[in-house]
């Protein structure tokens, strides 16, 4: 009983970390890396002012 | 534990992002105005000296740069094209709010992993992940794609992009297993899983084809790192209280 929850607890903290992980990489990537050029005007001065590479 | 770690990455991640906007209009935005200036035509380096040269107006220089923030943006309005100032500057107030976001929502996804294998974040360890964390987005990068001030000329986006996303993860996974890793062996490996990207090498240019005086470049990529560094140690800091806070609650 006791490996079972703590088993199910560690899935549910994994797929919790796993969620995180990817929400962060989608953020960084639409603000960081896309090339689109509406986002790319939207976060020009972030973008070099954080050393991404831009254009 | 989803709930503790969103709530921690947007509140972590918002105060770090506004601390590094307030840091951006103070240091940084000013030079990029000036390094467009360059980048558009409107200034051109030596061009004081000449003009002092042949007809001795040796100030006329120092008076462009004066009204530098009208003027840029009819030179260089297809670079951001924000219809004004202050919707240009709120943008990059937000997305500097959404990056560091993304950031302080890996850096929390790292405390969870931390404290699945037994290990405790708090205020302290924080700010050593918030290091790591600088490290591993920013100055390893850096070392060699340094911070390109808007007009610098470089080598092409996709490979640049590949390089610094090789090159944060070998150093993300470096520092993790020399913080760690614990087994002897562990720690060539993240020896060489640092040097990595340096030994492949950045992709570069032939040649040097800035605009820019070396000294706008110099201080842009200064101030740019030096505010990374500050604002990576507040996000650590900030994030591990929470973290910790949340845990004891």
């Amino acid at each position: 009983m006791y490996t079972t929850l703590t088993s199910a607890k560690a899935t549910t903290g994994l797929a919790s970390l796993l969620a995180m992980v990817v929400i962060a990489l989608a953020l960084n990537f639409v603000a960081g890396h896309a090339q689109s050029a509406t986002l790319h005007n939207a976060a020009h001065d972030m973008r070099h002012a954080t050393g991404f590479p831009c254009h | 534990m989803f709930q503790r770690m969103l709530t921690g990455a947007l509140f972590a991640g918002a105060a770090a992002g506004l601390f590094a906007a307030l840091l951006h209009f103070a240091f940084v935005q000013q030079v990029i105005l000036l390094g467009e200036q360059y980048e558009s035509g409107e200034l051109a380096h030596f061009e004081a000296a000449s003009t002092a040269a042949t007809d001795g107006h040796a100030h006329d220089h120092s008076d462009d740069q004066g009204h530098d923030g009208a003027e840029t943006e009819h030179g260089h309005s297809h670079d951001h094209g924000a219809a004004s100032d202050l919707q240009r500057n709120g943008l990059t107030v937000l997305f500097t709010v959404l990056i560091y976001v993304s950031y302080a929502a890996i850096l929390i996804a790292g405390f969870a992993l931390a404290e699945m294998a037994g290990r405790r974040i708090n205020g302290v360890t924080g700010l050593l992940w918030g290091l790591a964390g600088y490290l591993a987005f920013q100055l390893a990068p850096a070392m060699g794609l340094p911070p390109e001030l808007p007009g610098t000329v470089a080598a092409d986006l996709g490979e640049r992009q590949v390089w610094w996303w090789l090159t944060v993860v070998a150093t993300g996974g470096g520092l993790a297993l020399l913080a760690y890793g614990g087994k002897v062996w562990m720690y060539p490996l993240a020896g060489a899983a640092l040097a990595l990207p340096h030994v492949i090498g950045a992709p570069q240019v032939e040649g040097y084809l800035g605009v820019a005086p070396p000294e706008v470049g110099a201080t842009f990529a200064a101030r740019v790192l030096g505010i990374g560094l500050l604002v990576w140690l507040v996000l650590g800091w900030i994030g591990g209280h929470l973290w910790s806070r949340r845990r004891a609650a």
